[in-house]
């Protein structure tokens, strides 16, 4: 054991998990059987709203195979309450948010096609849909309201008594006053219209579940696809009343991504828990990618109009904003918090804005809840202020770059007018660096030549920034959060050397596995091999809040350094004792405890071992072993900054966008392993492309989900994208022991506005909604065709 | 019930089965080789790719029955006497994957399409044969150079899949 | 999926007595559309009778001066078929667009035809080629195959054995695949052939694939792309939906049409 196999913080290791991945050796929640176990298919309302007169499940019960069929009345009888939203936000006159019940079965109306209405249970899935489909359901259908420009008007279906006009919370944030003032010393007025286009997360793991009740022990175990588990233990325990939390173990094996869509607790995994001691038997369901169209919680959804007041100069002197958010028929885990306090503390983007107002309407409709999807309110934010920073710039006739420019905040740390206070960054230099890496000194000429082979060619900047690592919690406990977001960790040393780290955080994608080892194999200089991340399990993990927010970093790796802290330590107490030196003169460097000044020392295993076999210290005073746990809270949340670029052209005659360049520059603070937030990076822009060009959950106007599956919602494939140029600038986060700030959607956060900002460049003009498909390009492309030639 | 045989991973297995089950079910299930995935509904995402006699098929879209008498590959039949595939390597080496739900049915869509197109492949070729396969972690900026690199190694040690 | 039966004959004629015995029978083919239909319970056949074991089904020939492909032959066959390759070029790259490299290690042609999708693209091919489906029935022309949406003249216990292609002077095909689904959002076929230039257009039209006379008589006077700038299709018979209204889809036929027309000609 020397240092020279010992993996350092910024190396770009290979990742500990893929071997079994690449193998076909994952364990998935679908890949796992329990004996004995049944198969549950839910039964989902086919209209976007209606009463419920009668069900019927006679037929159905008789049908081969069937063990039971279960209403929302099994439910109620047992109990079991319904779904609850985690974050409490007030109206501007101080009322509080308009939450309807959510009841994990229907029991007189459902609200969305797609609701629940019963789960057929039986012995196999196929049994349980045959007899589905004999279910009678006598449903008196209710107007319904799918759009959300429609949904608080006079007259619009009422979906919940609580909420009159379909309206959860008017809220407000920023100094309303001190912005008026500011559009009255304006020079100029931007203006903008922004429909954020509604989108499906899509990981590629469906959701599934599997609940088992141990009779013996009247404990439930449940398996599911979770960025969360303790948190779905706890909502399950708490609020939902399933079982005590020391009667319930959830377990979130390996997970096939999330972006968002797996931190909430959902009905499925409610009902299959539930049901697994009403039948006696485990439960277990797997999603179709069709009920996930349908059921998984959706992302963004907003309409607003922003106006941003300049001076003759260009600099920005105040910005307000009007949002209506769709929440869908229910309020989901954290619906409410997105399109709050993760949207409107971001509207200050990179830039030095004296004065802001934003007020958010939450709306219900007849369409599937909104929740959390990767950014969750921050792409909202980043998109309006950087199509609205980039349409002011061609107004007012200043380079999109030098407009941003003349307007970045210089000076750390930095209060914006929205709650944030932004501890370190350096925005110029992100922006310096992708304009070089993009070469966007040469783009006209490239857009010259473009324009001779027929093509649009267009560029784009989007200078982000998001508020990651959350999050204090005694803030987020001010701001309405139900729960607190620390992260807990525990480094346990096993005699021989080895070590575990039990960590609250969740990794299904993010690599977990081998940055947490990596963290821990630097600084105990013990080979990554020797060190094993342990997660998602809430028997082994005392407690943890998860992964989602870009925090595992941040949040859940500061708990992991507080709990090595503690490690070293107590070894070095162990160590002065066998070395029979005094404590003050250990040293612990490369993996060896030395007294200094002397070549006397001890290898890290061999404290480990005297740890355990507790011959040569004093037990009264030092406790045999080496374990060590830590909560860590955060002190700030961290932020994440930088700028990507986006070049493309467009075929006039099909409407086709190709994007020919793409530049991401990123300021994460530390980075641990590179490649993997490459990876993420990646990632982010991929979902962040597909946003802006390609994806839309669309209803009709009956509520029916017209996006139901992937022959009508485009998912971004490999032909779609191009490479992507990614580079980094590094501030170190003050907020922290490690200098991080999170990665994780910073790609999704970022690209949207830099490929509309691209097209409007490529086309000429700002009317441009997302998603730009070919068919709207086009249209666009001919308009300007036209007026060209009017010209 | 319908009796069916087939070879999968170079061992021969026969089973009765429901002639509605898809291949995929019957992998997972039946034989539990878990590591053949399903991600939609509409053969599309090609999570569920495996080789029947040598062709990449989308088992999800196929019945258990068309297989009778084929010879079957699964991403647990790829790597050879405990050393991985060239292309299983490709892709840990260039960090081609995240979540790992796509990476089996993309390593066997790869895999065939480099014994297809040959060990050297340039960007526009791979992306245009990755057409059936989604993945929504990566981006694909890795998994294209993994399946270029892969691909490569597999011209420089051609390797005999057991099942091929 | 309902539960179904499944017959694997071994001889075309017990295929046809299957079809005529059985309640409900569906012939599954290469089974890349149908069994999607069925995962999602739009169909509810009695019994499926699976065409793969029947010999010399999926067999690729030269057949006089075109090329005669068997119903069972996949769409890679097609399009690495040496055959095809050195007789229609146009229809081994046609073959070569249609789904992904799985999809088309399992769909046929036979199956493609037979199904008669609006955005299927070997309807295209088959009637701007003036192909001949031959069934164990009779053969009918391309032309009076395609009856309508998912329609075709077959009767309920025909089967396709094969198509014939004769050869063309020139052809190309051009698509623009639905961004979504990648079927086509508008295919095209132009074939210049001893008989006059023939234009057929797949994923466009409310009736399913069709000729497009226009197209043709602009091409037969001036076998260029520029031909066709005055051609437009009448956006009341062309399709709408979520992806692209009709004066879209009109456009990118006539684009489509324009690019074939520009392959084809080099």
């Amino acid at each position: 054991m020397t240092a020279s196999n010992v993996t350092p913080i910024g190396a770009a290791v290979r990742r500990k998990e893929d071997h079994r991945f690449i193998t076909g050796k994952g364990r998935y929640t679908d890949d796992l059987s329990r004996p004995g176990q049944a198969q549950a298919y839910f039964l989902r309302s086919p209209y976007a709203h209606a009463k419920i007169r009668s069900i019927d499940t006679g037929a159905a019960e008789a049908m081969p195979g069937v063990v039971a069929v279960l209403t929302g009345k099994d439910l109620a009888e047992d109990g079991i309450g319904g779904l609850i939203c985690g974050w409490m936000i007030h109206s501007k006159d101080g009322s509080p948010m308009k939450a309807g019940a959510h009841p994990a079965l229907a029991l007189d109306t459902v609200r969305y096609v797609g609701d629940h209405v019963a789960v057929v249970i039986a012995e196999t899935l196929n049994q349980a849909k045959d007899a589905a489909a004999a279910m009678e359901v006598d449903y008196e259908v209710l107007p319904a309201v799918s759009d959300l420009a429609q949904a608080q008007a006079q007259g619009a279906a009422q979906l919940h008594e609580v909420a009159p006009r379909n309206t959860v919370f008017e809220w407000e944030l920023g100094d309303k006053a001190a912005t008026e003032a500011a559009f009255t010393r304006a020079a100029h007025v931007t203006q903008i219209d922004i429909v954020n286009n509604r989108l499906a997360p899509n990981p590629m793991e469906p959701r599934a579940a599997i609940g088992d009740y141990d009779a013996g022990d009247d404990s439930f175990t449940l398996w599911t696809t979770s960025q969360n588990p303790h948190v779905a233990r706890l909502v399950l325990s708490a609020f939902v009343g399933l079982a005590p939390e020391h009667k319930l173990r959830v377990i979130a094996p390996d997970v096939g991504g999330g972006f968002g869509s797996k931190i909430f607790i959902y009905a499925e995994e409610t009902v299959c828990a539930w049901a697994s001691k009403r039948v006696g038997r485990p439960v277990k369901w797997t999603c179709e990618r069709g009920e996930a169209f349908l059921c998984d919680a959706h992302g963004r959804d907003h309409i607003t109009h922003g106006q941003l007041a300049l001076d003759k100069d260009g600099k920005i002197l105040g910005f307000r904003v009007k949002t209506a958010a769709n929440m869908g028929a229910y309020l989901s885990t954290f619906a409410s918090c997105v399109p709050t306090y993760l949207y409107a503390t971001l509207l200050s983007g990179q830039y030095d804005i004296p004065a802001i107002y934003c007020e958010v309407d939450a709306v219900y409709t007849n369409t599937s809840p909104v929740d959390a999807y990767r950014g969750a309110g921050r792409p909202e934010a980043t998109f309006l202020v950087e199509r609205i920073v980039d349409k002011a710039a061609r107004e007012m006739g200043i380079d999109p770059a030098e407009m941003r420019r003349r307007n970045l905040i210089g000076a750390f740390p930095h209060q914006t007018p929205v709650i944030m206070n932004y501890d370190a960054g350096d925005y110029g230099a992100s922006l310096d660096k992708a304009l070089e890496i993009a070469d966007y000194k040469g783009f006209p000429a490239r857009k010259a030549e473009a324009e001779r082979r027929g093509k649009l060619r267009g560029i784009g900047l989007s200078a982000y920034i998001e508020a990651c690592g959350i999050a204090p919690s005694a803030a987020v406990g001010s701001l309405g959060a139900g729960v607190g977001l620390w992260e807990s960790a525990e480094v346990r040393v096993n005699p021989t050397g080895n070590v575990e780290v039990l960590t609250g955080s969740h990794s299904h994608g993010q690599g977990h596995e081998t940055t947490f080892a990596q963290l821990v194999s630097a600084r105990l200089g013990i080979p990554i091999e020797q060190v094993n991340v342990i997660h998602g399990d809430t028997d082994k993990v005392q407690f943890g809040m998860g992964t989602y927010g870009s925090r595992s970093g941040a949040v859940g790796m500061s708990a992991i350094v507080k709990a090595l802290d503690k490690v070293e330590a107590k070894a070095k107490k162990i160590a002065a004792h066998v070395l029979e030196a005094s404590e003050g003169d250990i040293e612990f460097k490369d993996g060896r405890f030395t007294v200094a000044g002397t070549d006397r020392g001890l290898a890290f295993a061999e404290v480990a071992l005297n740890a355990y076999v507790a011959h040569k210290f004093p037990t009264s005073e030092i406790e045999p072993g080496l374990k060590e746990g830590a909560f860590y809270d955060p002190t700030n949340f961290t932020f994440p900054a930088g700028c990507h670029i986006c070049e493309l052209e467009v075929d006039p005659e099909t409407g086709v966008t190709e994007i020919v360049n793409w530049t991401a520059v990123d300021d994460f603070g530390t980075v641990i392993n590179p490649m993997i937030v490459e990876g993420q990076v990646h990632g982010g822009i991929a979902q962040g492309v597909g946003q802006a060009l390609m994806e839309h959950v669309a209803y009709d106007t009956d509520g029916q989900l017209v996006t139901g599956s992937y022959m009508d919602y485009q998912m971004p494939r490999a032909e779609d994208l191009p490479a992507f140029k990614v580079g980094m600038t590094e501030t170190r986060s003050p907020s922290n022991p490690l200098g991080m700030k999170g990665c994780g959607e910073a790609g999704a956060i970022a690209s949207p506005p830099a490929v509309i900002n691209a097209l409007t460049d490529a086309l000429g003009t700002q009317d441009i909604s997302m998603p730009a498909t070919p068919a709207k390009v086009w249209a666009i492309a001919q308009a300007r065709l036209a007026r060209r030639a009017a010209e | 019930m319908t009796q069916i045989s087939m070879t999968v991973n170079g061992k021969s297995v026969s089973a009765d089965v429901e002639p509605r089950t898809l291949l995929v079910q019957f992998l997972r299930e039946k034989l539990l080789l878990t590591g053949t995935h399903v991600g939609c509904d509409t053969s599309q995402c090609g999570a569920c790719v495996v080789h029947v006699d040598g062709e990449a098929v989308k088992s999800c879209t196929m019945l258990a029955v068309q297989a009778d008498g084929a010879s079957v590959l699964t991403i647990e039949g790829l790597a050879q006497g405990g050393r991985l595939h060239p292309m299983q390597e490709a892709f840990r080496e260039h960090h081609g994957l995240q979540c790992g739900f796509c990476t089996p049915g993309m390593i066997m869509t790869a895999v065939d399409l480099a014994a297809r197109l040959g060990p050297e492949l340039d960007e526009k070729t791979i992306r245009e044969n990755l057409d059936g396969n989604l993945c929504r972690c990566t981006g694909y900026h890795n998994i294209v150079k993994a399946v270029a690199a892969g691909a490569h190694a597999m011209g420089a040690q051609p390797v005999k899949a057991a099942a091929e | 999926m309902y539960a179904f039966d499944y017959q694997r004959p071994s001889a075309i004629d017990e295929a046809v007595s299957l079809l005529r015995s059985l309640e409900e029978p569906k012939l599954l083919a290469g089974g890349q559309t149908l069994l999607p239909t069925l995962k999602q319970r739009l169909a509810q056949p009695g019994t499926l009778v699976d065409l793969s074991r029947i010999p010399g089904l999926a067999a690729i020939e030269r057949a006089g001066e075109g090329v005669k492909i068997g119903a069972m032959a996949r769409h890679a066959s097609v399009a690495t078929s040496e055959v095809v390759r050195a007789l229609i070029p146009a229809l081994a790259d046609l073959a070569a667009m249609i789904g992904d490299p799985a999809v088309r290690n399992r769909g046929t042609i036979g199956g493609s035809l037979a199904n008669n999708d609006p955005t299927a693209d070997y309807p295209a091919a088959a009637l701007a080629l003036g192909a001949t489906i031959v069934t164990n029935a009779r053969r009918i022309a391309a032309e009076d195959f395609f009856t309508g949406l998912f329609e075709t003249a077959l009767g309920e216990d025909e089967v396709i054995l094969g198509v014939e292609f004769p050869k063309p002077e020139r052809a190309a095909y051009r698509k623009f695949r639905n961004p979504a689904s990648r079927y086509a959002m508008a295919g095209v076929f132009v074939a210049r052939t001893v008989g006059g230039v023939r234009v057929a257009v797949t994923g466009v039209g409310q009736e399913g694939v069709f000729r497009w006379s226009a197209a043709e008589a602009a091409l037969a006077s001036s076998f260029t792309p520029a031909a066709l700038d005055g051609v437009a299709l009448d956006e009341g018979n062309l399709m709408s939906d979520l992806h692209s209204n009709a004066a879209y889809r009109a456009q990118l036929a006539k684009v489509m049409a324009k690019r074939a027309v520009e392959a084809a000609a080099g």
